[in-house]
């Protein structure tokens, strides 16, 4: 499917009833799983542009640059000209937020937009030159690596790791000593998930590198992939020996569809010199995903990886003992397989020197928002404080850690630390000045759940809708008491009754604003 | 194994067999959790919510939760009875239940439940989608104003009946159901009365033409006992 819209900007009907025939079924059922991720148009446009919509490039004025383009473009959002030249329209955060405002173009991030970029895109779609044709400078992203520690200061070669590595007991006995733990959010502990993994008798195991980097302001991975992928690919190949693994993929979120020819080209490298393919009897595949963030779950990634909806499983059973097409399978962050290249390399002992007693290592933070932006790597342990004004954030109102389904914080908050007894990150650091109205952040998130919920479990499909709706009436000073305590009844409904982790922790923003900022619900009398 | 398997339901032991889920023991002894996208002939799915117990302190689905030795489990809670009313509710909000004017009215679960957990006043603004009915079919009625999204048909049609009459369609709360046939439409499909998926659909999406109307409101199945009394559709 990636392969017909990159063709035509779209999925005609034609091209699907002819995927169709091939697969023997209907088109209805090749549609039911296109029309589940956002990024495959299902109407003809040459030029498709989707802003990010999260509330890092909000407070920066992406609404401005929007309606400028769509006036320029004499359009309203969301519909396609009747020249079918162009659509414009949001889309959720795509890993953008620490260059400036920005758009998916045809599936390509082109960032740093101003007014005077929004004037040549206008004069540029107008005249019909192909993106392939635009300045290149529209689609350049400068990494800000802010601060390195020991991972981001060190540099490996292919192979440079996995050519030295022990006998296997050997090696289980450093990945147990380094004591990683998983970067994507529940903290699992590496050494027992694999364990788990290579527990499972199977003819097949799998290793799965997610790389879907969906929460918002989130892009340390996007960093990791494109300047340091040796260590990541490296990570997962040092799992593939330890599972038995023959097979890997890495899950790359479609908003990172410009990464692939890079990745491509280091894999192919890695065939030529032996530590891919048939001869190491493992080997990766590249799968990209089309926009839903939803498929960061990892139960959802494995459908989504089978090429269904990506509807979160029930679990048990876990992927470790039954995951792709039923095969044992490890799911980990982009970032956990860096680490772990990291402690293959200096050793577990040493591995586990920094941090805490219960989060070992370093972490990686996608700062954003009202501060030095960009990429810090500090040991666990380190206080939000210390953060903060590495990050340079003056008059900081709050914080919000571990994106949209995260947490909120003030200043009491301040002194607490980075690690998994305390706060908890998945990487993502949004800093707001006392400039912010927070209420932009909370109506944001709002829609951020209501647009990425898959719709499988009521309380979420509904509840998150429901959420959003009472949310703006209540900020469009249409509230009563009896709208906050029905925002209280769907946070405890989301938290214990859904499904999967998206919907248990999309009210996490309203319960956090509602019991520390009650200011933001103004109520009528 | 030496002694017998059992859990504990709102204090009341429970034998179990290996394999069972807490919905099939609590069934099979008599106890009703309440459900809507559940049927025992069918792989448990878990999307309503509404089966939600506490199993030692978790809040977890009955339908997909093995039961295990020991697990203290409570149902008929209060917190969990105003969970289901809320779960209810937005299931109201969703879709367009005009339950008066309801061909299934009396004999829809959706509506019983509805009953029974006290669910009197609607709650919470209503979406009133625009959605469509497809009379297309000689025999049979899709309503997709009452559908409640619980993929009973799809899953009796593609893994009892063998035909595959359903899929869903889009994201989120655009989720919808639709035929998998050339035009969309159910005439064109190869769903029969007598199909499995006929038989599953817990409120009036799915109906029969001929029986329309048949039985007078007032003698239906939930006019004469609640639902948590006699589960009669499914057994
Ligand atoms: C809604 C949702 C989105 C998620 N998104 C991501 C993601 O983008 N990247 C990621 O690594 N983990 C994500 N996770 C966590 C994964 O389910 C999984 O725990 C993780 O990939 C395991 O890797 P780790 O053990 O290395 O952390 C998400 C979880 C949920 C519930
Ligand atoms: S909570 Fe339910 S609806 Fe929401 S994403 Fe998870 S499974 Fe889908
Ligand atoms: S038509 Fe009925 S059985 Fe089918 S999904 Fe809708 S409510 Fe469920």
């Amino acid at each position: 499917m990636h392969a017909i819209q990159a063709r035509f900007n779209y999925l005609p009907a034609f091209a699907l009833a002819a995927l169709a025939d091939a697969l023997q079924c209907s088109v209805a059922e090749i549609h039911s799983v296109s029309s589940f991720y956002h990024l495959f148009n299902h109407s003809p446009r040459a030029y498709d542009i989707r802003f990010s919509h999260n509330i890092i490039e909000i407070y920066q004025g992406k609404a401005a640059l929007m309606q400028q383009l769509l006036d320029g473009l004499q359009l309203k959002q969301g519909q396609v000209r009747p020249d079918l030249r162009v659509c414009v329209d949001n889309t959720s955060c795509i890993g953008m937020s620490d260059q400036g405002i920005s758009a998916l173009v045809n599936g390509l991030p082109v960032t740093h937009l101003t007014p005077a970029r929004i004037t040549q895109m206008i004069e540029l779609i107008e005249q019909s030159i192909p993106i392939s044709q635009w300045p290149a400078t529209f689609f350049q992203i400068d990494h800000r690596i802010q601060h390195k520690n020991r991972l981001l200061n060190s540099q490996i070669k292919a192979g440079d790791v996995l050519t030295k590595l022990s006998d296997k007991a050997q090696m289980w006995q450093t990945l147990q000593q380094a004591g990683i733990r998983g970067c994507g959010g529940a903290g699992f502990p590496v050494y027992q998930k694999w364990r788990l993994c290579q527990a499972t008798p199977a003819k097949q195991r799998i290793i799965v590198c997610n790389a879907d980097e969906g929460e918002p302001a989130t892009f340390k991975d996007r960093v990791l992939l494109s300047d340091y992928p040796e260590w990541v690919i490296e990570g997962m190949t040092i799992a593939a020996q330890l599972i038995e693994a023959n097979q890997g993929f890495i899950y790359l979120r479609g908003e990172y569809r410009y990464l692939l020819p890079m990745l491509e080209a280091v894999l192919a490298q890695r065939r030529r010199l032996g530590l891919l393919g048939p001869a190491a009897g493992f080997d990766i595949q590249i799968y990209l995903g089309a926009g839903a963030y939803v498929c960061g779950a990892e139960t959802a990634l494995l459908n989504s990886l089978e090429g269904q909806r990506g509807i979160p499983r029930a679990v048990p059973p876990y992927p470790v003992n039954h995951g792709y097409l039923g095969w044992p399978t490890v799911v980990n962050n982009v970032e956990t397989l860096a680490q772990v290249t990291l402690a293959f390399l200096i050793g577990g002992q040493h591995f586990a020197q920094i941090g805490t007693a219960a989060s070992k290592g370093t972490k990686l933070f996608s700062v954003s928002g009202d501060c030095q932006a960009g990429i810090y790597e500090l040991p666990f342990g380190t206080t939000v404080a210390e953060l903060l004004a590495l990050a340079n954030a003056t008059e900081v109102q709050a914080v919000q850690n571990a994106g949209a389904a995260g947490q909120l914080l003030l200043s009491p908050d301040f002194h607490r630390r980075f690690c998994f007894d305390d706060v908890a990150s998945t990487g993502s650091f949004m800093v707001f000045n006392r400039q912010r109205d927070l209420s932009a952040m909370v109506a944001n998130f709002a829609q951020f759940f209501a647009a990425e919920s898959c719709g499988f479990c009521t309380p979420c499909r509904v509840g998150t809708r429901l959420m959003a709706k009472t949310v703006e009436k209540i900020q469009a000073g249409q509230g009563h008491a009896r709208d906050v305590d029905d925002l209280t009844d769907l946070c405890h409904l989301l938290r214990h009754h859904s499904h999967c982790g998206l919907g248990s922790s999309a009210g996490n923003h309203i319960r956090d604003t509602l019991t520390q900022r009650p200011d933001l619900y103004p109520l009528k009398a | 194994m030496a002694e017998t398997a059992e859990i504990f339901i709102d204090g009341q032991r429970v034998a179990f067999q290996a394999e069972q889920t807490i919905m099939m023991a609590a069934h099979a002894a008599g106890i009703y959790i309440p459900h809507l996208c559940h049927h025992p002939e069918l792989k448990p799915h878990g999307s309503c919510r509404l089966c939600v117990v506490e199993v030692n302190g978790r809040k977890l689905s009955a339908c997909t939760t093995l039961a295990q030795q020991g697990q203290i489990i409570h149902n008929q809670r209060a917190d969990l009875i105003a969970s289901r009313r809320c779960v209810l509710q937005l299931l109201f909000v969703e879709g367009n239940h005009v339950c008066p004017a309801c061909e299934k009215s009396g004999d829809c679960q959706l509506q019983a439940l509805a009953y029974a957990v006290e669910m009197i006043s609607p709650r919470f603004a209503h979406f009133y989608p625009q959605r469509t009915v497809d009379a297309s079919h000689p025999d049979i009625l899709l309503d997709y104003n009452r559908c409640i999204l619980c993929e009973l048909c799809l899953r009796a049609s593609r893994d009892v009946d063998h035909k595959n009459v359903f899929s869903l369609q889009q994201r989120g709360d655009k989720t919808h159901l639709s035929v998998n046939s050339a035009s969309g439409q159910l005439a064109d499909s190869t769903l029969a009365l007598g199909d499995k998926a006929m038989q599953v659909c817990p409120v009036g999406a799915l109906l029969s033409k001929q029986t329309a109307y048949q039985t007078p409101i007032g003698a239906r199945l939930y006019d004469q006992k609640p639902i948590a009394q006699g589960e009669a559709h499914d057994g």
